[in-house]
């Protein structure tokens, strides 16, 4: 219960934050008229100078009763113009169900990307990366953190409706965004337990309220009403092989909605699971998410090959 | 270690505070005629407000009928005093759907763009 109230006054602090600050609308991810604004659950489709911190979640509790916080920052940073790194990491809170709580990092996750294209008339983009989860960079015992590495390339990719006819204005600000890919572990067990090849793949379905202002039909929205995008996410994990009996798909459906401003964007989303081994109840997250290419426009927000 | 956590939360909140106030991309507030919008006499001009203060050497607005012809008159300016405003003039415009086309480099260099139509008459 104390967890819950700590992430509805998180919530209730966003959404304030969000009322207090109005701002202009803006930022990263375009494609012709489209901007997608970084979605929370799904990986982006394109490279960026962003950073999310933080996010903080709020699972719901675990199929074994487990209760859990999770306080999360990721960094995305442009090498050359269609290359970028990431990096993240994760403090953990977890409450085993008749056990203490343990703290400490959930393991450390880099990745290197590649915009593979960016059509705008068509409001569509492409990206190939290759994301790592480091063996050892967080707790393994206490939070279940991975002893073993694992590599997971992936294609993250966008597509905005703006292309559809005229004749049908209101479906136009609607974009979807996903991502598919395949987890390669390099152990093969823990302590008894397989490490299962992955298939992951994960959507955002979002409206552009921004879009529908811009570039469809002024409705009188103004700010900050007129910056928020509504969206619905999920994403799923399906094991291939070495499949522990019992263990089946597990995911997460999360409606919520994103406010994006010129420097930065605030987002919060329910988290429904999808069945019993994806956990019970309701959880809920927030994340301050901003962007460093329209803070530091001169300097970091840069790509490094522009640095000199 | 609560005081540090307080104090680094403090700096973090106090630096995007201060950095924000740099220039970002340029976004269209709103238009005169509005988007998506249906007028009943031909104006005179196009005019674009937008998020940010707007670079003039890089910023365009063009204004076709529906046969894909430019009917302003090419005279695009950032008026003075309004660096986040965009006008065009535009030739008589006769009843029909146009479609504005905007692309902008806010003074930071950031580049945008958009498009919308507004109807003349009853289309």
């Amino acid at each position: 219960m104390a967890l819950s109230r700590f992430v509805a006054g998180a919530a209730l602090g966003a959404v304030a934050a969000v009322l207090l600050h109005p701002g202009d609308a803006g930022a990263h991810g375009f494609a012709g008229d489209r901007f997608f604004p970084a979605t929370i659950l799904t990986d982006d489709p394109f490279v960026a100078d962003e950073m999310s911190l933080p996010t903080l979640t709020r699972p719901p509790t675990g199929p074994d009763g487990a209760q859990e916080i999770d306080l999360d920052v990721d960094i995305s940073k442009r090498i050359t113009p269609d290359i970028d790194i990431t990096l993240g990491q994760g403090w953990k809170y977890l409450q085993p169900k008749g056990s203490p709580a343990a703290t400490g990092l959930s393991g450390l996750q880099t990745g290197a990307q590649y915009q593979l294209f960016v059509n705008a008339p068509h409001e569509a983009l492409g990206l190939l990366g290759l994301n790592v989860t480091w063996a050892h960079t967080g707790r393994v015992a206490a939070l279940g953190a991975p002893d073993f590495t694992t590599l997971s390339p992936t294609f993250d990719f966008g597509k905005g409706f703006g292309d559809l006819p005229q004749s049908l204005p209101y479906l136009r600000p609607f974009a979807v965004t996903g991502n598919l890919s395949f987890d390669f572990p390099t152990k093969t067990e823990s302590a008894g337990t397989p490490n299962p090849n992955n298939f992951n793949y994960g959507f955002a379905f979002e409206y552009s309220l921004p879009y529908l202002q811009c570039c469809v039909k002024d409705i009188g929205l103004r700010p900050p009403f007129s910056q928020m995008i509504p969206l619905v996410e999920v994403a799923f994990t399906t094991p291939v092989n070495r499949i522990t009996p019992g263990v089946t798909t597990t995911g997460t459906i999360q409606p919520g909605i994103i406010w994006s401003g010129s420097y930065y964007q605030i987002g919060a989303e329910a988290i429904l699971p999808v069945n019993k081994l994806s956990g019970h109840g309701v959880g809920g997250l927030v994340q301050f998410h901003i962007y460093l290419d329209d803070l530091f426009p001169h300097s970091i927000g840069k790509p490094i090959s522009e640095w000199f | 270690m609560r005081k540090i956590i307080m104090a680094a939360l403090a700096a973090y909140i106090a630096l995007i505070a201060t950095v924000a106030m740099a220039q970002a991309h340029a976004f269209l507030d709103h238009a005169s005629p509005a988007v998506g919008s249906a007028v009943p006499t031909a104006p005179a001009a196009v005019t674009l407000w937008f998020t940010q203060d707007l670079e003039p050497a890089f910023s365009s607005v063009t204004v076709t009928d529906q046969a894909g012809q430019r009917v302003d008159l090419g005279n695009v300016q950032i008026p003075q005093g309004a660096p986040a405003e965009l006008q065009v003039g535009l030739r008589p415009l006769a009843a029909g759907t146009y479609t504005v086309s905007w692309h902008v480099v806010s003074v930071d260099t950031h580049p945008t763009q958009g498009t919308f139509t507004f109807q003349v008459g009853g289309g």
